[in-house]
């Protein structure tokens, strides 16, 4: 069946088709549009779950954390400083190894308050041990959304599923819906390790003390290994059962590519396409890389799809204020290269930030400076300095 | 079915001992008491506080209910998704432990200030969850700073006893008078000195759908400064004194309990000096501070005789 | 003694073994021990309702003393006592004595 759905309601379609147990959510643009839906959903009966209004996300996430410990499948959203409030319960829900599936449309942080997108409040989760897809498409929010809830209860990590606020949240697009009686046996429900059961009593969230806490930690660190595995099976087997499937990153045009834009969400990888189109037509090798899984991080796909380009440039639309490059995602990658022994000039640039328009001719205009000259540093694009 | 003597009182015990928590501890007394009265269909989530450090060391736990710790400020908020949890796989035919209740035990750190907001967010929204507070009145697991339930003058390490300022400055805060705004159709206060009383208070509170809440006063030996054999007799004093009321809130009216119901005569309340001198920390009280507290008092108990009197 | 690795524990630092506080004895913490003199108990059970740590147990059974006969009588599991004193300082027969620990 397809719909026209914003990427939003996309999200919330597919917590109605994963059958999910306990929701808990408080409103805030751009993410309370999922709310709505889903309060939407529970009210006319078209799922049969708890709706928790909490008072604050911090709550919301708190609320979901203890319901997925008692064995429901458990579904929250929010963004911007709503994330940043449940800052807190982020990597206690990762630690305590809660299949917590979490909508997250873009957003910037205050202040000064800005209510339209960029990527502040997600970088923020980086390092939470999150388990964070960016989505590029409304469909693909729905086909993730559904593919998070099995990884997550497959290597029992939370997962983020996060896209651009407003460009995508908002945005209409067409979007093929399953059929929810196949969705639930893509989904069956697996048995937890460890469950709140009153006949089988166990303690979540000890005191640990330095003798065990690293162990734990280290738990984390061999998780996120296994969650990539998790990704990449979860993906094969959704492409065949619902015949849409998206790799951990995408590439456009990257076979015969000498410059390369690496870049992540809806808006900007459109406009890369678009950008890349042009260079082409004028032509230049351009190509884009689209990163879909942001942690854990791509890293051999990242290495393999720029090690034959002659330079490329990471389009990041979040800053890390007094690093020695200032966008996270470009950290990432020179890292990712680095560590593989790939030595290539690169550009970072910063662009979208408060979502400032970003224009095709602006992406085209990295190409060209790719190709004027092999650069190094960060770009801040847009900004009237 | 009440209580009606120690006799009937349940014998099995469902907190082990093997904690850490210290020796003459209040609110021990207390979690042992809940936990038995509970019985074993219940889960515990745990506030950020003594009771969870000195009950959890990894890789042991005191506790024989599942029990959840998530942090310091959103108990409530987590027994919120369990018992979510609970209804909602009930529904789907997904929960096969029976009439579990969800029960949240947070200190007056966990409930009067951090986690006041959940607190309040649980209530409103009826959630099927008894809140039990232990009331040692400050931050004890941190050593002993001020909150929100500090007595006026009381010593703590943030409110030191100096030229300028002589103890706490402010207020215990009414933490009833807000859980009542709420319109929770159950709560009550109870002491660790009169257990029989407590172990009803339990007992009605988780029978009662919906959200209900239980103020258990606990003394600390280490935070009060009393020897540590005296914590009973402290929290007798507290209730014999009038400083701690024994009552319930139960549908909208206030009942106060024996030995309290006697004490909306002054004549018939001890002494407030006599709670006062057995602690370290009311040590420095002049005669005029003392005053003032009995003044405090005196229209804190015209308060709940009005409360009494408009609610019955 | 060699701890577990993180592949041995459950994940997420789960106790699995509920009441494992046991493992831990706190007799040590003991600097006095409570007796009680049987003689001078009148099975008011206030030492069991307040020990915070349950360390006083009921036994069930007949027990006589002196002229009276009893059916509980109780005791103190050593293993646990912190030693706080509290039951001796509520017993209203004083009929538990705290006796410096010989160590």
């Amino acid at each position: 069946m397809r719909e026209a759905l914003t990427s939003n309601y996309a999200a919330a379609y597919a917590v109605k088709a994963a059958d999910v147990d306990v929701i808990a959510v408080y409103p805030i643009t751009p993410q309370t549009t999922i709310v709505e839906k889903l309060s939407e959903f529970v009210s006319s009966g078209e799922l049969d779950a708890e709706l928790i209004h909490t008072e604050s996300e911090h709550s919301a996430l708190s609320a979901v954390l203890g319901a997925a410990a008692a064995g429901a499948r458990v579904f929250t959203a929010t963004s911007s400083q709503g994330l940043a409030l449940a800052y807190e319960v982020l990597h206690i829900a990762s630690a305590m190894r809660m299949p917590i599936v979490m909508a997250t449309p873009a957003r910037a942080l205050s202040a000064p308050i800005n209510i339209h997108n960029d990527y502040s409040d997600v970088m923020n989760m980086r390092d939470t041990g999150w388990v964070i897809y960016i989505a590029s498409s409304a469909q693909e929010v729905y086909d993730t959304v559904i593919q998070g809830y099995r990884v997550a209860e497959g290597v029992n990590l939370p997962v983020a599923v996060a896209y651009d606020g407003f460009l995508m949240s908002h945005t209409l697009e067409p979007v093929e819906l399953n059929d929810e009686g196949e969705v639930a046996k893509f989904l069956p429900r697996a048995a937890r390790p460890h469950v709140l059961d009153p006949r089988r009593p166990v303690t979540f969230g000890p005191l640990v003390s330095p003798d065990w806490y690293y162990e734990f930690k280290y738990q984390q660190v061999t998780a996120m290994n296994e969650a990539r595995e998790w990704v990449v099976k979860t993906d094969v087997e959704y492409g065949q059962w619902f015949g849409r499937s998206y790799g951990l990153v995408e590439g456009y045009l990257l076979e015969d590519a000498d410059y390369v834009v690496v870049t992540y969400g809806g808006a900007a990888y459109g406009n890369a396409r678009a950008a890349a189109d042009l260079a082409r037509e004028r032509g230049v090798a351009a190509g884009v890389l689209r990163i879909r899984l942001y942690r854990p991080f791509p890293t051999g796909e990242v290495v393999k799809a720029l090690s034959g380009v002659k330079t490329f440039a990471v389009l990041d639309r979040a800053i890390m204020f007094g690093s020695p490059a200032e966008g996270p995602l470009y950290k990432d990658v020179v890292l990712a290269m680095y560590l593989h022994g790939v030595d290539k000039p690169s550009l970072n640039v910063i662009h979208g930030i408060g979502q400032r328009a970003m224009y095709v001719r602006d992406i085209y205009k990295v190409f060209q400076a790719l190709r004027e000259g092999p650069g190094r540093g960060v770009m801040y694009m847009g900004v009237r300095p | 079915m009440r209580f009606k003597t120690l006799r009937d009182l349940p014998r099995e015990e469902l907190f082990a001992p093997g904690h850490r928590m210290c020796a003459g501890c209040g609110a021990a007394i207390a979690m042992r008491w809940v936990t038995k009265v509970l019985g074993p269909n219940a889960i515990v989530a745990n506030a950020t506080g003594c009771v969870e450090v000195t009950t959890t060391p990894y890789p042991e736990t005191a506790w024989m209910h599942p029990y959840i710790h998530v942090a310091f400020e959103n108990a409530a908020a987590v027994a919120s998704g369990i018992e979510a949890a609970v209804k909602a796989l009930r529904r789907k035919g997904r929960w096969t432990a029976g009439d579990t209740k969800v029960v949240v035990i947070a200190g007056d750190g966990g409930t009067y200030d951090i986690g006041l907001q959940s607190l309040s967010g649980m209530l409103e929204r009826r959630h099927d969850v008894l809140y039990i507070l232990y009331d040692n009145e400050a931050y004890m697991n941190t050593g002993i700073q001020r909150s929100g339930s500090t007595p006026k003058f009381a010593w703590t390490t943030t409110t030191p006893v100096g030229a300028a300022a002589r103890g706490k400055v402010q207020w215990k805060k009414d933490i009833m008078g807000i859980v009542m705004a709420h319109r929770v159709p159950y709560a009550a206060t109870a002491s660790i000195s009169h257990v029989l009383d407590l172990a009803n208070k339990v007992k009605t509170a988780a029978e009662v759908r919906g959200p209900t809440f239980l103020h258990i006063f606990a003394p600390c030996v280490p935070g009060w400064r009393y020897p540590e054999n005296k914590t009973v007799e402290v929290a007798r004093l507290a209730v014999e004194t009038g400083y701690f009321p024994l009552y319930e809130w139960d549908h909208g009216k206030l009942r106060l309990n024996p030995p309290s119901n006697n004490h909306l005569d002054k004549s018939k309340r001890r002494p407030l000096r006599e709670f006062l001198n057995v602690q370290g920390r009311f040590n420095h009280l002049t005669e005029e501070e003392v005053a003032e507290l009995e003044r405090e008092l005196d229209s804190y108990w015209q308060y709940l005789s009005k409360l009494a009197s408009i609610s019955s | 003694m060699t701890l577990p690795g993180a592949s041995q524990l459950p994940i997420g630092a789960v106790v699995t073994e509920p009441g494992s506080t046991r493992r831990n004895t706190t007799a040590g913490w003991r600097a006095y021990k409570p007796v009680i003199h049987d003689d001078r108990c009148v099975r008011c059970q206030l030492c069991w309702l307040y020990c915070p740590e349950g360390t006083i147990v009921e036994l069930r059974g007949v027990f006589q003393i002196g002229g009276r006969k009893y059916d509980v009588k109780y005791e103190v599991v050593y293993d646990y006592c912190k030693g706080c004193g509290i039951c001796a300082n509520e017993c209203p027969t004083r009929a538990i004595e705290m006796v410096p620990e010989v160590v």
